[in-house]
This record gives C-alpha cells, sequence and structure tokens, in this order.
C-alpha cells in the first residue's frame, strides 16, 4: 500500500495501479473517456490529465496522463492545478468541436458520460464556429443503433469488441477526424457480446436499438436488481421497468461472476416479459373451450379437481427454487418432479455430486479468468454459457503476465501487455464435437463424437496421474494429442477443466472429474466447471425429485389425479405420444406458465404466472451461487408469483404452510433442504433497512408522477407495495455506495449519471462492491471424500453410412425457450438446418434430408460442414421439432424438392 | 357618535375614488406576451411538432405533472402520448425554460377552470396548437446532427458534407 497527496490530501493507494485508479479511488473527480477498468489504459484521449511534482519543493510540475502513470508511494499530483484543468477544458473542447447539436434526441442523454465529463471539466460554451464532420450511420442489426456523429474517438469499442471480446467485424476506418467505427458493410454486428457497445460507449454511438422502441430516461426508469435467466452462469442484472412493462436489461457488476459485460442473450432476451400472447388471466375450461375466470372459480374448480385423486406436481430448471419448493409443499416430496427426463435428470444430479467430491477449486468465472491452461472437454461453452466463454477468452493473457512483469510493464498498460502477449498465449485446448468460437484463438482444437472425446479425456487424466484408468483401443493419434494436452495440462499451475451436460453424455463429465483428481494429484491448483443448461438446473439438483419417467409411469399406473405443471413446457421434453400417452393418463390438468406453451393451451386449468422481472426469487447458478432477483414491476392481479399460486392451491385443502412473504418461504426451505440451508443469505431479507429505511428502487428525479396515470383516475392511487423485497417502490428510500450489492437498482452519484459511476460502489477498482457481494456459494461448505476414479469408459465411437449419431446444436440465439421469444433474439435466430460433416451419398449442400425426431418424420436442408467429425449430424434442439432429446442414432433418407 | 360619522365619511370618501376592481370577465386584463398561463405543445416553422419527446419538461416539473412517451419515426422524435395534469400544475414555467425546442410554451391565457378534475389533464390533442408560438423561426432539426425525412446527413446548419470512407486523400 502506498500514499498518494491529491491535491495535498494524502490518500492509501496500490502500487499496482494508474494514477487514475488511485484519484477514482479516493473518491475524485478526474474526467476521462478512453480508460475502462477491465480494458486498461492507453492514453488515447488525454482527458485524464493531472499535475504530477516531483517532490515537495517542486512548485512547477509537469502534466501527466493520469491513466498511464503508474502509482508510486509518496506520489505528489493536483487535480485542481490550473493548468491542468485548462489543460483539461482544452481537451474536451476539441473532442466536443463535431459533437452533434442531439442530445435532446439521444437515448444515451442523462446517462451519458460525455455529458458528465463536459460539465465535470466546465465545457458549457461553444467557441468553435466553423462546419463539423459528419458519418453515414450503419444499419448494425436488430440490437444496435449507430450515430456516428456523437463519436469521440476514444476507441473504447473496438477495443471491447476486437481485443477483448473476439469479435472481428467492428473496426477503425480513416484517421484524424474522419475516424469512423463500424463494420465494413452494413449488417447486425456477428459478436456474442456486441450488447456491450452501449455501456461501453461513452456517448451515444451505440445505443440500444429494442430499447429506444420503448425509450424511457434513466432517471425515469425503476430498477430492481436481477439474475440472468438465459442460462445457468448466473449474470447478474439490473431490469429497468416504467409504467408496468420492462425497458430494459443492464448489467449489474459482480465482482466474481459477470462483472462488466453481459452477452446479448441475457440482454435482449427480456421481450418474452411483455409478449402479446402472455396469459394474464386464469383461464378454465368449461366444456371444452378455455374461457377468462376469476381467481376464486379457479381455486373453486382446482378443489373439485383435488378430490379425484393425488397430486403430483412438475417443477422446472426454469422457475425460483422458491417456486419449486411451494408445488413440492403442494404435492409432497414423493410427489414432485424436476421436470427432467430420466438422463437429463441423472446428469442434473450428477454434477453438484462431482463438484463436491472432485479435489479441484468449483471457480467462479472471474475465477476462471486466471487460469492458464484451458480444457474445454465437449461443450460449446460459447453457446450454453456465453459469458463463461468470453471468461475463457481472457485466460488468454495469462502468459502475458509474467513477460509483463519480467520487462516491468503495469498490467493495466493494455496496448504494451497485450503485445507481449501475442507470442505465447495460454494454451486453450477446444476438444467439441463441433467448431466452437473460441477456435480462431485455440492452441489445439479436435473434433470428435462426445464418446471418443470423453476417451480422450480419460487417456488424458491417466497421462497425467498413471493410477486414473486409461481408455482402451486408442489411436495413434488419439494418443499423441493425449500426450500432447496433458503435458501441456500439467505444465499449467492453475488449469482449468471445462465440461457440461449439452451432449447429455456423462461420460465427459466423468472424464473431466479424474483429468481435475489427476492434476490435484499432480500437485497442480486445478479448477473444475461443469456448465448446467437452465438457469436453475443447479437449485433444482439440489432441491431434488423425481424424474419425468416416474411421473409417466405413476399416470399409467392410474396414481395421478391432478398433474400441476409449473413454468416447464413439457412438449420440449417429451415427444408428442409419451405426451400425449401421459396427459391422457391424467384426469386433471393444471399449468402454471408466465408464457404461453402448447401446454397452456390444452390445460383444465391455465395459471398466469409473474416472470422473473415480476417476481422475487433465488436462482442457483452453475457454480452453485445462490443469487436472489427481486421483482421489478409489481404486477396486478391475478398475475402473481407461482410460489403464490402453489399456495393457493395448497390453501384449497389445507391451511398449513401458510407463507406470505418470499423471507417466510425461504426460511422454510433452508430448514427443510440441507444442501439449500444457507440460501436466506443469498441476500437481504424484505426486512433490510439501510439507515432506517428501504432501499429507493426508483432515481430521486423520476417525473411525470402526478401525470402518469392521470389519464386513467386523476386521484392519486397509493403506491403497490410487496412483501418480498426490501426496495421501496418509489424514489423514497435510501440510497448510498455503501448498499449491498445484491440489493443495487441503479449506478448513480452525484456528478456521474453514466454507468461509469460504478466505480464509487466498489472497494477498489475492478473490486469487490463497498456493500458486500451478491450472493451465496452452496457447495463450498459440504466437500465429500476424495472419490475414486471414475471408470465407466464409454466404447468407441461408430457409425454407419447412413446412419448419423444426432447432437444439439445449441446456439446463442433461437434455441434458449424464452430469450426465443424475444423479438430481437428472434430477429437473430437462423432457420434450422441439418449440418453434416460427411455427406452421403445422393446428398449435398442445399438438399432437403428427412430424419425421424421424437417421433415424427422431419425435413430439413443439408448443410455440408466439413469441419464436422463422419458420423455426426447437428440439428438445432427444439426448432426442427419441439421435443429433442439427443444425442439420439438416425438414419438420413433424401428428400426431392417438391 | 363620532365613529358613526367617520365611518359614513370615509365610505363617501371612497365612492369618489378611481375604480380599482376590473370588470371581468367582460373587461379582459392586458397580460403581457410572456405571462405564465396555459401551456401549450408548438410547431416549428414547417408545421411538424416541435416536442422531440426528451423528457426535459417532465423532469424540470416540480410537480410532477408532465407525463410523455417517445416515439420515432424516421429518425424523428416524437412523444407518442404527451399529458399535463394541470389540476397539478402550478404555472412556475420549469418546463419551458427546460425545453430544448421551444415546443412547449406557456400561453397568456389562464382561463381553464373546470367543475371536474379529470377535465384538467390535457392530452397532447388538446396541448398542440398548429403555430410557432413565440419563437417563429426555430427548427430543432435544421441544426440537430441526426438525419430525418429531407434532410440527410450533412445538411444541417454549420455540417459539411459525410466523411467519404473509400477516398484515400488525408
Amino acid at each position: 500500500m502506498a500514499t498518494i497527496l491529491i491535491d495535498g490530501r494524502a490518500c492509501p493507494a496500490r502500487t499496482d495501479e494508474n494514477l487514475l485508479q488511485a484519484c477514482l479511488e479516493a473518491g475524485a473527480d478526474l474526467p476521462y473517456f478512453c480508460w475502462h477498468p477491465e480494458l486498461g489504459s492507453v492514453g488515447a484521449c488525454r482527458q485524464c490529465a493531472v499535475k504530477q511534482f516531483s517532490g515537495p519543493d517542486d512548485k512547477t510540475g509537469r502534466i501527466v496522463m493520469a491513466c498511464m502513470t503508474p502509482v508510486t508511494d509518496g506520489t505528489i499530483l493536483s487535480i485542481d492545478d490550473a493548468q491542468a484543468r485548462e489543460f483539461r477544458a482544452g481537451v474536451v473542447e476539441w473532442l466536443m468541436t463535431n459533437h452533434p447539436h442531439d442530445c435532446p434526441v439521444c437515448p444515451e442523454g442523462g446517462e451519458c458520460h460525455l455529458q458528465d465529463m463536459t460539465v465535470m471539466t466546465g465545457h458549457d460554451r461553444r467557441r468553435y464556429r466553423f462546419t463539423k464532420r459528419t458519418h453515414r450511420n450503419q444499419d448494425l442489426g436488430p440490437f444496435i443503433n449507430h450515430e456516428m456523429n456523437r463519436c469521440i474517438g476514444c476507441y473504447r469499442c473496438v477495443r471491447f469488441y476486437r481485443d477483448y471480446a473476439g469479435g472481428e467485424d467492428l473496426a477503425a476506418f480513416g484517421a484524424h477526424n474522419d475516424l469512423y467505427f463500424g463494420r465494413y458493410e452494413d449488417g447486425a454486428l456477428e459478436n456474442a457480446f456486441s450488447g456491450n457497445l452501449v455501456e461501453i460507449c461513452p456517448t451515444g454511438v451505440f445505443t440500444d436499438k429494442p430499447f429506444s422502441r420503448i425509450y424511457s430516461r434513466k432517471w425515469d426508469m425503476r430498477g430492481a436488481p436481477s439474475v440472468c435467466a438465459h442460462c445457468a452462469v448466473g449474470c447478474n442484472t439490473i431490469v429497468n421497468a416504467r409504467q408496468g412493462t420492462v425497458r430494459r436489461v443492464i448489467n449489474r457488476y459482480h465482482d466474481a461472476v459477470n462483472r462488466y459485460f453481459l452477452c446479448d442473450r441475457g440482454r435482449y432476451g427480456h421481450g418474452f416479459t411483455s409478449a402479446p400472447t402472455r396469459p394474464r388471466a386464469p383461464m378454465m375450461r368449461q366444456d371444452g373451450i378455455p374461457v377468462p375466470v376469476s381467481i376464486a372459480t379457479a381455486l373453486e374448480r382446482f378443489a373439485a379437481m383435488a378430490a379425484d385423486g393425488p397430486i403430483v406436481g412438475i417443477g422446472s430448471t426454469r422457475a425460483s427454487l422458491e417456486s419449486n419448493f411451494a408445488l413440492r409443499a403442494l404435492t409432497g416430496a414423493a410427489r414432485f418432479s424436476t421436470g427432467l427426463t430420466q438422463p437429463d435428470h441423472d446428469l442434473a444430479m450428477l454434477v453438484p455430486a462431482l463438484l463436491r467430491a472432485t479435489q479441484a477449486r468449483n471457480p467462479s468465472l472471474h475465477d476462471m479468468e486466471s487460469a492458464d491452461a484451458v480444457l474445454v472437454l465437449g461443450e460449446d461453452v460459447c453457446v450454453t454459457a456465453p459469458r463463461l466463454g468470453l471468461a475463457l477468452r481472457q485466460t488468454l493473457r495469462r502468459a502475458a503476465y509474467p513477460a509483463a512483469d519480467t520487462a516491468r510493464v503495469p498490467h493495466w498498460m493494455d496496448a504494451a501487455v497485450r503485445m507481449l502477449g501475442t507470442d505465447a498465449p495460454s494454451p486453450l485446448l477446444v476438444l467439441t464435437p463441433a467448431p466452437t468460437d473460441l477456435d480462431p484463438v485455440a492452441a489445439t482444437t479436435h473434433r470428435a463424437a462426445p464418446d471418443t472425446l470423453a476417451r480422450l479425456g480419460f487417456a488424458i487424466a491417466h497421462r497425467i496421474d498413471a493410477s486414473a484408468p486409461d481408455a482402451p483401443d486408442l489411436s495413434e493419434t488419439e494418443i499423441q494429442l493425449a500426450d500432447r494436452l496433458a503435458s501441456a495440462l500439467r505444465a499449467a499451475r492453475r488449469p482449468l477443466i471445462v465440461a457440461g451436460l449439452q451432449y447429455a453424455n456423462a461420460a465427459l463429465l466423468h472424464a473431466a472429474a479424474n483429468i481435475a483428481t489427476a492434476l490435484h494429484a499432480a500437485g497442480t491448483d486445478p479448477a473444475l466447471s461443469l456448465v448446467m443448461p437452465d438457469c436453475n438446473s443447479m437449485g433444482m439438483a439440489l432441491l431434488g425429485g423425481l424424474p419425468l419417467d416416474d411421473v409417466r409411469a405413476m399416470a399409467r399406473a392410474g396414481r395421478i389425479g391432478t398433474l400441476v405443471v409449473m413454468e416447464n413446457d413439457l412438449t420440449r421434453r417429451l415427444d408428442a405420444t409419451a405426451l400425449h400417452d401421459l396427459l391422457s393418463a391424467v384426469p386433471h390438468l393444471v399449468v402454471i406458465d408466465h408464457i404461453a406453451t402448447p401446454l397452456t393451451h390444452v390445460a383444465e386449468l391455465a395459471l398466469p404466472a409473474a416472470s422473473f422481472a415480476e417476481s422475487g426469487g433465488t436462482l442457483v447458478s452453475t457454480e452453485g451461487r445462490a443469487q436472489r432477483f427481486l421483482p421489478a414491476v409489481l404486477p396486478d392481479m391475478p398475475v402473481q408469483e407461482s410460489w403464490r399460486w402453489a399456495q393457493h392451491l395448497t390453501h384449497t385443502m389445507t391451511d398449513s404452510p401458510h407463507w406470505t412473504d418470499l423471507d417466510q418461504i425461504i426460511a422454510a426451505m433452508a430448514q427443510d433442504i440441507t444442501a439449500l440451508s444457507r440460501v436466506g443469505s443469498a441476500a437481504p431479507g424484505a426486512d433490510y433497512r439501510l439507515d432506517g429505511r428501504r432501499v429507493r428502487s426508483e432515481p430521486a428525479r423520476i417525473s411525470g408522477r402526478t401525470a402518469v396515470r392521470a389519464n386513467i383516475s386523476v386521484r392519486d392511487r397509493p403506491l403497490p407495495q410487496s412483501p418480498d423485497t426490501p426496495l421501496s417502490p418509489s424514489m423514497e428510500g435510501a440510497y448510498t455506495p455503501d448498499m449491498p450489492g445484491a440489493l443495487v437498482p441503479f449506478y448513480q452519484v452525484p456528478g456521474w449519471n453514466s454507468v461509469q459511476s460504478l466505480n464509487r460502489f466498489q472497494q477498489e477498482i475492478g473490486g469487490p462492491m463497498r456493500g458486500g457481494d451478491a450472493g451465496i456459494r452452496l457447495l463450498d461448505d459440504a466437500p465429500q471424500a476424495l472419490p475414486d476414479w471414475h471408470y465407466d469408459i464409454p466404447a468407441p465411437f461408430s457409425f454407419g453410412p447412413d446412419d448419423f449419431l444426432l447432437l444439439p446444436e445449441h446456439r446463442l440465439f433461437g434455441t434458449e425457450e424464452l430469450s426465443a421469444l424475444s423479438p430481437p433474439i428472434a430477429a437473430r435466430a437462423a432457420p434450422a438446418a441439418l449440418r453434416l460433416g460427411t455427406l452421403p451419398a445422393g446428398l449435398a449442400d442445399g438438399t432437403l434430408a428427412s430424419i425421424t425426431l421424437a417421433g415424427e418424420p422431419v425435413t430439413l436442408p443439408v448443410r455440408h460442414d466439413p469441419a464436422l467429425p463422419p458420423g455426426i449430424a447437428l440439428c438445432p434442439p427444439h426448432l426442427a421439432a419441439r421435443a429433442f432429446n439427443a444425442p439420439i442414432r438416425v438414419r438420413l433418407r433424401r428428400v426431392d424438392a417438391p | 357618535m363620532f365613529g358613526i360619522l367617520r365611518t359614513l365619511w370615509l365610505t363617501f370618501l371612497h365612492a369618489g375614488h378611481r375604480r380599482v376592481t376590473v370588470g371581468y370577465p367582460e373587461h379582459k386584463p392586458p397580460l403581457p406576451p410572456r405571462y405564465r398561463g396555459r401551456i401549450i405543445l408548438s410547431r416549428d416553422p414547417d408545421g411538424m411538432e416541435r416536442c422531440v419527446a426528451c423528457n426535459l419538461c417532465a423532469v424540470a416539473c416540480p410537480v410532477d405533472c408532465i407525463s410523455l412517451q417517445k416515439a420515432e419515426q424516421d429518425g424523428r422524435w416524437y412523444p407518442d402520448y404527451f399529458r399535463i395534469n394541470f389540476s397539478r400544475c402550478i404555472f412556475c414555467g420549469m418546463c419551458e425554460e427546460a425545453c430544448p425546442t421551444y415546443a412547449i410554451q406557456l400561453t397568456p391565457d389562464f382561463e381553464m377552470s373546470e367543475y371536474l378534475r379529470p377535465n384538467l389533464v390535457y392530452e397532447k390533442e388538446d396541448l398542440l396548437i398548429s403555430g410557432t408560438g413565440k419563437y417563429p423561426d426555430y427548427s430543432f432539426f435544421r441544426v440537430a446532427g441526426v438525419k430525418i425525412p429531407g434532410k440527410d446527413k450533412g445538411e444541417a446548419e454549420r455540417e459539411a458534407a459525410p466523411i467519404d470512407l473509400h477516398t484515400l486523400l488525408p
């Protein structure tokens, strides 16, 4: 720890940071543009000039760029120095010469870093009287609006897009005043993280296009801390809402998880909450026709159903823990299903067991970024857990840091460190059946069937630790590859193994666990990350229940009177025949859901649930981190949380349990389920008070309160209250940078209206939140004994000339259930096709082929992809046929176009 | 006795004074053009809505009686709805000061009493006039650097033609 003098004030600072960071951490207002905590310094904008003095006797000093000057103990600097102020005023005046006169029609207005910095610098009058340069904009697809006139040339966008996220299709063109950031031609930005440009850009060049259609100023929107529901990573988000509708989702900083960035699926996937097809009233079948009824009528009907026989509940991996637990309370643990088919169920249960038992760290996302070798074993993380893929991309830079230390280059000196790292990136080893977005930067890629990859994994483990079982009958190339990968992993100090459930192959998980165990035994500090499919798959695995197959057996045996399905579209899990058999064996079907599914249309009773934006709850991410989401919108009845519906249904039969708020059900859950005993500490409860008050959910200057509903009633209405959240429903309440990270509804401090104000909420730049990080890790507390090696090594993969192993081709856009209902995501979803590595005789690229999927013949265009291994076919799940239980063997049949 | 006489004297004395009371509504009081009365939304010289739905009036309003929603047509922002609850309005004129486009203006008209409060809720149809109001010449989109129908990039005031990115000239 060093001490520096900022305008005569002694401030603590770290020697591994630069003066700009130190000034910001000390609470000083120093304007900047090109520096970003995650992107480091390049010294491009010259805005953070300060005066540095060489000693107490130095009265002259010299102007330095704070972001390019390392902290040394005893540094004396002045932000207030007249010369430094004049320098900064000059810089901002140059930057503003070409800035268009359009803040009123700019979606960045009110949360614009350029506005903040201009005000901070005191530039309030234009002296420049000549013409401004202008640029033509590009159409950058359904996510991003482009307005190049506003550009100040800080280079943050390309530094993020190209250097950090690995995108290729955004670049800087031209020079000096002509500088242009865009694509080489119009078209959607291809990178999965393009949405972050909205937050990265300090001004309004890149703005959120879907948000622009339902635009509201930042000061006008209520915020609520939330957790992304579109994959299992558990990125923290802020949901912004106004007038009862979700307007946008932005990033919420979590030190250990998503930090500064979200993927596009998470950012733009919220459209399902305002889908016109959403159920808004209980629908009851009367004479075969669904009619909207009151809650009381619906519950009466349910009471009548309940008299008909036992109730069985099917939970969901996309519903909160609380909702699943309430359903379990309705049916009893013996009649509660996880809603997963047997293979998926077994795999989901295997993951927490492996993570607990294996002698390897279960890493957080940020922890993964510090791995110095990564093995991805049979999982395309770039589509199943996109933010995790971005974290893996950052591991490539690890090798540069020792080189930088040797050259005495600080790590935040971005361009220099990247230059040092280009020679020898850390090894990223990608073994997957299909090409992934990480391939271009991977040291080794290998394409093979999941079984073959698992065998390779076992072989690698054996080569690291000879006591691990070896895979028999390996080919010569496989042996060489296994030798090479094993030595690469052994050479690392903190290797990371990533596998997942994408291909529903338990052998891959076992092989990954074997490698991690072997690496641990070899004396390294390995980490094992297993990627689950859904946002609450891990929670469901910890909660437990019956697989769907048991429910089907119960139905066949006539032991189900009423089936209650909660937030689970069974048509995606069971093929048409199996579902028909199940539903025809069940007298009554009740569906609780917040989206319209084929199931809600056939249900005897369909109850409208609240989505993640309208309810509170807990999700457990793939690393076992329980995280709370809180309601941003308080929906009008009869839309209510699934757990409240489950409880209403329970109360038609019995009075207990009687939970009136979220905290009570969490307490009951913690008591009932050992694995979830600490889930209550994921976030402060509804009784939390900051300085004696609730945390306010709306910015202080929210507008239009007495007019927004005046067309309905001119009388003031008491604000809707929720017993589930510690956030107040209005702008009344406490708000300080010291609030708990789990409760931050928006980022704003005086003078800093953009997301850059986040710096004030952190203990140190890029460090934990001042009020403590959100969530709690559940898997750390119960380590199990050292396991035996896993021995179930699969047989080598074999295939015939016409028969293929069909694998799911998960996509970033279109295959995830909820985000696929969001219009901007749907606009990016490509049509289904069958990708084949080798084309059987008679088939060519583009011809139609027929396969049997979920019991139905499905015709798809064939795409030849030479990168795929022979005998493998890829098809996006749930697009061609709704139910999809891959992997399956399929036989191709040529279909002639009609 | 003296008191009664004094009162009578004063009363008759006042009868001879010049009257202060104006015979409203028969006689209208003279109001200056910048009087802060009923709020209107004006149009620009081309007859288009001046309001660009920037929300600055709403946030400037100390009683929060203005609410609107932004909509967009070919780069031109406009309010989808624009609502002023005049039963709350205090006619402070902050909205007019905040308006960057001279769209919202206060007029010398205060005769807007109603028997029912809901009738004091004015929507955009009630607020929008067909003229330019107090500022006949200003048009925001002529100076703003966004492209709208009829005004391409580089055609606003003090703008150079758009950069040709394909040229190799310095």
